[in-house]
């Protein structure tokens, strides 16, 4: 069997039956996909059906906490849960670079489909493409052959899409407009371990950063069942907190003040912080949301997030009032804008 | 606890009016992370000083490094903040859009690398900074020498911080100074003391943390206020009153120094830094880059000497924006006006 991938596997013929049933086949196991037809035929939902897509680019494709597979299921359901919606079901589509090692390849499927098992979402369509070799060290990211800038980056050699499907009760109203004044905000953990993490890996650091990358349906399902009146969820990817509550706090019309000495930081993340002159709130999260409920449900919102294996290190942090943008209260007690990331960041992070 | 003590001092601050001055844009931005800043009365006025390097880089030096970019088998290294920065007709990134070749980096030292692999293309490095930072691209020209790597040079605007606190004491009217802890690192805390005495001001030396910061802004204020001059080193953790030798020693082997154009000032004498000797091949045309084509309106040279605050600059805010900036306090993070704008919005 031959070991890397050649501009054949994605040509639609034998070589790629040959890779489906060895590799995709062999992990993503359902009765929907193994029809093998040309679309997945679901059965009928119950509720308003929530469709949301996004594309997977991350550099390097292993990291300290997961990798591009994980994370591509992790992205598409936590986007899902935080419109309040059940995940259930994901599509798949794979772009490949020639000369990508396939036992790399099998390593992304294998974490993709334990992640889909884990969430409760199926893997019911999908799609593999290969085109021409782009860069000398295709899938392997080291210090010595990346100079951390936006335009020397190396390819990875995988690409993934996923397209996720899931089902909201028809009265549900969760959505970025929906926070009101004296709403507590809460996070559901540590801030900056992704981005940290990411970074740290690319700079050649040595540190003990993880990325949180984890589906975060069963949290959100949690809360909801509890009864918890969600005004807003949002995943605190790209941009981090910053961003996010800018963006929340513009939808809904309100100020948002966070205070800093609340906020849950590793010291890892504070450090490499210090070092690179970042800042936690505008670092991307791969596993952590941002939670308004009304003030006297913060607390149960808070104990139930707790009780959740990725929501051990929840808080309240913040509080909604009338007005507009979002500030930090700091530890000294000052006031101060907290901004939304500018610029680039660090390209691509997921 | 104590720091608590220390922002309560600060915040009732009834004294005679005072203009402080922190050099270092470090400070400016730790202040502003803080929140201390807004926590001052009105009577206590801090001003940010020509202590961001991408701040006072004149648009000679941008132009210069602009045209190398777009020269083919050329490539500029810079950091992050710099691409950003107009020259008089182009910005780094502007010059990439149009097929220049630049790129940023973390650590300088990892050209190293990438020169090794790419030998037909000649990286050319935008050294700028201060005495804190001159020391690591005095080490990487001592490896690039040694290593005889011929295909990187380095295009400095290196500055040293005596010169234009010189020409601050004696033109600007500022009541005492936040000295740059990370300077003092190198130079030493002595280093300020003649500035201190000659003038009759009170300096001190500040670290970065909150608790730090606060420390010594009383300690400023304090003794501005009972106009009482002298250098006091509130960083002594890391700020030795002689500095590092062996950084000074280094610096001394690789560099001369020069005169230098800081964006808004002037040319100071003897306040760059420049590659010497053996190193001075090295060099990619370093001197003599002192035109600053300032925008009409653009005040960056009275911002910078606290002669105007970034507020009262005709351009800040709708002309000048991080978004679209003018003029270089608007573009790094430790720029006064960027952050200026990111704390008051």
């Amino acid at each position: 069997m031959q070991m890397q991938i050649e501009m054949k596997h994605g040509a639609g013929g034998a070589a790629t039956e040959a890779l489906i049933n060895s590799i995709f086949a062999q992990y993503f196991q359902n009765e929907t996909l193994s029809r093998m037809e040309d679309g997945a035929v679901l059965p009928e939902l119950t509720g308003s059906p929530v469709l949301t897509t996004d594309s997977f680019v991350v550099t390097p494709l292993f990291f300290p906490g997961g990798d591009i597979g994980r994370l591509s299921v992790c992205g598409t359901v936590n986007d899902l849960a935080c419109m309040g919606a059940r995940p259930l079901y994901l599509t798949a589509g794979f772009i490949l670079e020639e000369g990508l090692e396939l036992a790399t390849l099998e390593r992304v499927v294998q974490s993709l489909a334990a992640t889909a098992q884990e969430a409760g979402v199926q893997i019911v369509a999908g799609d593999t493409k290969v085109v021409e070799r782009r860069h000398a060290e295709v899938g392997t990211v080291t210090k010595e052959n990346l100079g951390t800038g936006s335009t020397n980056l190396p390819s990875p050699g995988l690409f993934i899409n996923t397209t996720g499907l899931g089902v909201r009760p028809a009265a549900c109203r969760i959505g970025a407009s929906q926070i009101k004044p004296g709403d507590r905000i809460l996070v559901s953990g540590t801030l900056g371990d992704h981005h940290g993490c990411i970074l740290a890996t690319r700079l050649g650091l040595q540190t003990s950063l993880k990325s949180d990358c984890a589906p975060l349906n069963k949290l959100v399902a949690a809360l909801l069942a509890a009864g918890i009146k969600i005004h807003t969820l949002r995943d605190m990817t790209r941009g981090g907190l910053a961003t996010v509550a800018n963006e929340v706090a513009a939808a809904s019309g309100c100020k948002i003040i966070i205070e800093e000495d609340k906020v849950p930081v590793r010291a890892g993340v504070t450090s490499l912080c210090g070092l690179l002159g970042l800042e936690p709130y505008t670092m991307g999260n791969e596993g952590k949301l941002l939670i308004a409920v009304p003030a006297d449900q913060a607390e149960a919102a808070l104990h139930i997030i707790q009780a959740q294996p990725y929501g051990r290190e929840a808080a309240l942090v913040g509080t909604a009032h009338s007005g507009s943008g979002v500030f930090l209260q700091t530890a000294l007690g000052g006031l101060r804008n907290l901004p939304p990331l500018r610029g680039e960041g660090l390209p691509r992070i997921c | 606890m104590q720091t608590k003590l220390l922002v309560e001092y600060l915040k009732n601050y009834r004294g005679r009016p005072l203009k402080l001055m922190e050099v270092c844009g470090t400070h400016t931005a730790a202040l502003y992370r803080s929140g201390l800043r807004n926590l001052l009365p009105a009577g206590i006025k801090l001003l940010s000083g020509p202590g961001c390097p991408v701040c006072v880089t004149p648009t000679a030096y941008i132009d210069k490094l602009v045209a190398l970019s777009l020269q083919p088998g050329t490539c500029v290294l810079s950091f992050g903040d710099m691409l950003a920065v107009p020259g008089s007709k182009a910005s780094l990134l502007s010059a990439r859009a149009q097929g220049g070749h630049c790129d940023f980096f973390y650590q300088p030292e990892d050209v190293l690398a990438r020169a090794a692999r790419e030998p037909e293309t000649t990286f050319v490095l935008a050294a700028v900074g201060f005495e804190t930072t001159a020391p690591v691209w005095a080490a990487l020209a001592a490896t690039v020498l040694a290593q005889g790597l011929t295909n990187i040079k380095f295009l400095t605007a290196l500055k040293t911080m005596p010169q234009v606190l010189d020409e601050l004491c004696r033109t600007a009217d500022i009541d005492g100074f936040l000295c740059p802890g990370h300077v003092a690192v190198i130079t030493g805390s002595e280093s300020f003391r003649p500035l201190a005495e000659r003038y009759h001001k009170p300096m001190v030396v500040a670290g970065f943390t909150p608790e730090l910061l606060a420390a010594a802004l009383c300690r400023l204020v304090r003794a501005a206020s009972q106009n009482e001059a002298g250098l006091w080193n509130e960083y002594s953790t890391f700020v030795k009153p002689e500095g590092n030798a062996k950084a000074q020693a280094l610096l001394r082997q690789v560099f001369a120094p020069g005169p230098a154009s800081w964006r808004g000032l002037m040319v100071l004498p003897a306040s760059g830094l420049y590659l010497q000797g053996p190193y001075a091949k090295l060099d990619a045309g370093s001197h003599g880059l002192d035109a600053d084509q300032i925008p009409a309106g653009c005040s960056c040279g009275a911002v910078l000497t606290g002669q105007l605050t970034s507020r009262e600059c005709p351009l800040f805010g709708t002309a000048c924006t991080p978004s679209h900036p003018v003029g270089a306090c608007m573009v790094s993070s430790e720029g006064s006006c960027r952050i200026v704008y990111e704390e008051q919005g």
